[in-house]
């Protein structure tokens, strides 16, 4: 078996696990971008007609829902590999059932951090196909998007799998939520552009990876195939390959004593 | 033939705390060994190193004639592992468990399935084949884990502790079952805490204490070098009979409410002393791995 194949069985015993409820698991995906382009297009869009965007003006709706694709993308993928991994590492014991066969700690990682982006695939795959329905992002730019949010959502889940690596505790995943993931959800240009903030505030929201999440979802929502996304996209590459290594270091770590 | 386990020095620390503390010993291919010893002695720890699961702090290790220290995954390959503390996967089905866990030793989906289900009979759980793993009871579980560590068709067995918690028919069961596998040729390492198992199944074995072995050899060996052929156990004696027993310059120790004696003919000791003191609670019996057990080990109850 080569070091890939064996990466993979870790992956596929997560994909199993996900596919034998898939019904359940496919309906958040589905039913919450309606949800989203519902109150936010019906309802807030009739106060909120416009926002500005890239020197011209576009719907709230079109607005927001590369702003969500990007919150999906975080949260699938942050969740994953904090809470499912810290469950499965504590409680379950898979990780140490699985190191009794020749698969390696460093292998383990790996395949969870691959799952942890590939529930940033499926989940993106299924709701631009929802945004789609509603009439907003279009063949076959929307294509691309699930690519993005495996490789943002690599990038996710291995800096969440380093939290995990020092967790003492599964409620303390509450501090990086907290201190991270919520005000990124709310500030990294998903619900308004970042330009609505106060300059300090700006300054802070360039620093949050999610605000050039959102940049890159919103260019290809609305088919801007520029430098600005390629750059961010090759960054996004290099960061997610750089939280891979050290999630697997920091992992490595706590388990092997 | 080469030994199977071959461990020189072997050491583990936790930080600065000593869990295995230079142990040496060897194990022959195809015999069943045991690991006996109070809790926190390091038998699961010895266990885990040899497995390469945790790395060796110092010290030699090589098993089936492979360094653990480079060849872990070979190592893992050739073995199967009944852990001590059950870590089924909640998420699948009983047959599932399996299935699953064959790929990780890159076992072909065809050949999986044909291995599951031959498990799935060798441990009698086959009509379980479609249950949760969480609705199966503490022995099924125990039962489940072996086939588990069967599927890779191992040349050593590591079963740490395989018969806890288990019934008297699910515990002879098992003993069965791992008497089979060493017909077949397995090499069995075995943790307990029932030394009449350790007697039944184990060729030889070590009793280890606070990280070290004490003693290493066959049990019928160890019992009559450290135990005496006959054992009175008196219940409640009272003092009169204690010192009476003493004054007899009779080998005794009292453990809880229990003493143990050792006279040379039991039956006449227990006549005599139910007859002077109006005993009805003596018992005669035979040396056992107890009391080799508990005499190596000091008999009162450590933290
Ligand atoms: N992961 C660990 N970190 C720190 N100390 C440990 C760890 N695992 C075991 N120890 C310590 O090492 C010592 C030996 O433990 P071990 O589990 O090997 O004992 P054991 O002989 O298997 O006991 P038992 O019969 O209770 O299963 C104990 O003092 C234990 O506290
Ligand atoms: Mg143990």
């Amino acid at each position: 078996m080569s070091a890939f194949s064996r990466v993979l069985c870790v992956w596929r015993r997560n994909l199993d696990v996900y596919m034998v409820t898939w019904k359940v698991n496919f309906l958040p995906p589905l039913l919450e971008p309606m949800f989203y382009l519902l109150a936010f297009g019906a309802g807030l869009g009739g106060f909120v007609k416009v926002v500005p965007y890239s020197g011209g003006e576009v719907s709230y709706t079109a607005f927001i829902a590369p702003g969500m694709v990007g919150i999906s993308i975080m949260f699938q993928s942050f969740f994953e590999c904090t809470y499912g991994s810290y469950i499965r590492m504590y409680y379950q014991k898979t990780f140490d059932a699985i190191i009794a066969t020749p698969l390696s700690i460093e292998e383990v990682i790996t395949g969870e951090l691959l799952w942890g982006g590939t529930k940033a695939f499926i989940s993106v795959a299924i709701m631009s196909l929802v945004v789609r329905a509603f009439g907003y992002m279009k063949f076959p730019d929307l294509l691309a998007l699930p690519f993005l949010a495996f490789v943002c959502g690599l990038f996710f889940a291995g800096v969440g799998m380093c939290y995990t690596s020092i967790a003492p505790s599964i409620d303390s995943f509450n501090y990086p939520i907290f201190l991270f993931i919520t005000p990124m959800s709310l500030f990294g240009g998903t619900y308004f552009p970042i330009e609505g903030l106060p300059g300090w505030a700006q300054k802070v929201a360039i620093f949050m990876p999610l605000t050039h999440v959102t940049e890159m979802t919103r260019a290809i929502a609305f088919g801007r195939w520029d430098a600005a996304l390629a750059i961010r996209a090759v960054v996004f590459v290099a960061a997610a390959l750089l939280a891979v290594r050290a999630a697997v270091l920091l992992m490595r770590r706590r388990l092997v004593v | 033939m080469a030994p199977a386990i071959t461990a020189t020095d072997l050491t583990k620390k936790y930080g600065d705390a000593v869990a295995v503390d230079a142990v040496s010993f060897e194990v022959r291919e195809g015999e069943c060994f045991g690991f006996l010893g109070p809790n926190g002695a390091g038998k699961t720890t010895t266990m885990k190193m040899i497995y390469g699961f945790s790395p060796v702090t110092s010290g030699s290790l090589h098993v089936l004639g492979l360094d653990i220290r480079t060849r872990a995954r070979d190592v893992k390959a050739l073995t199967g592992i009944c852990p001590q503390e059950d870590n089924l996967d909640p998420d699948f089905t009983v047959r599932k468990n399996l299935v699953v866990y064959c790929r990780y030793f890159g076992i072909a989906p065809a050949e999986a399935a044909k291995r599951a289900d031959e498990l799935l009979d060798f441990v009698a759980l086959r009509e379980k084949s479609d249950a949760p793993v969480m609705s199966l009871s503490g022995g099924m579980k125990r039962r489940l884990v072996l086939a588990r560590a069967l599927l890779n068709r191992p040349r050593m067995l590591i079963l740490d502790e395989p018969t806890t918690g288990l019934d008297p028919q699910a515990r002879h069961v098992l003993w069965e079952k791992v008497r089979d596998l060493k017909r077949q040729g397995v090499t069995i390492l075995l943790t307990t805490h029932y030394m009449e198992e350790a007697t039944q199944l184990c060729d030889r074995l070590v009793i280890m204490d606070k990280a070290k072995i004490l003693v290493c050899g066959p049990p019928q060996e160890l019992i009559a070098k450290h135990s005496k052929p006959t054992v009175v156990e008196v219940w409640n004696p009272p003092p009169e009979a204690v010192e009476w027993i003493k004054a007899r310059n009779l080998e005794c120790e009292k453990v809880a409410d229990k003493l143990f004696v050792s006279p040379e003919a039991g039956d006449a000791f227990q006549r005599e002393l139910e007859g002077r003191f109006k005993l009805d609670q003596v018992i005669v019996r035979r040396g056992t791995l107890e009391d080799v057990f508990l005499r190596l080990t000091g008999r009162d109850l450590r933290e």
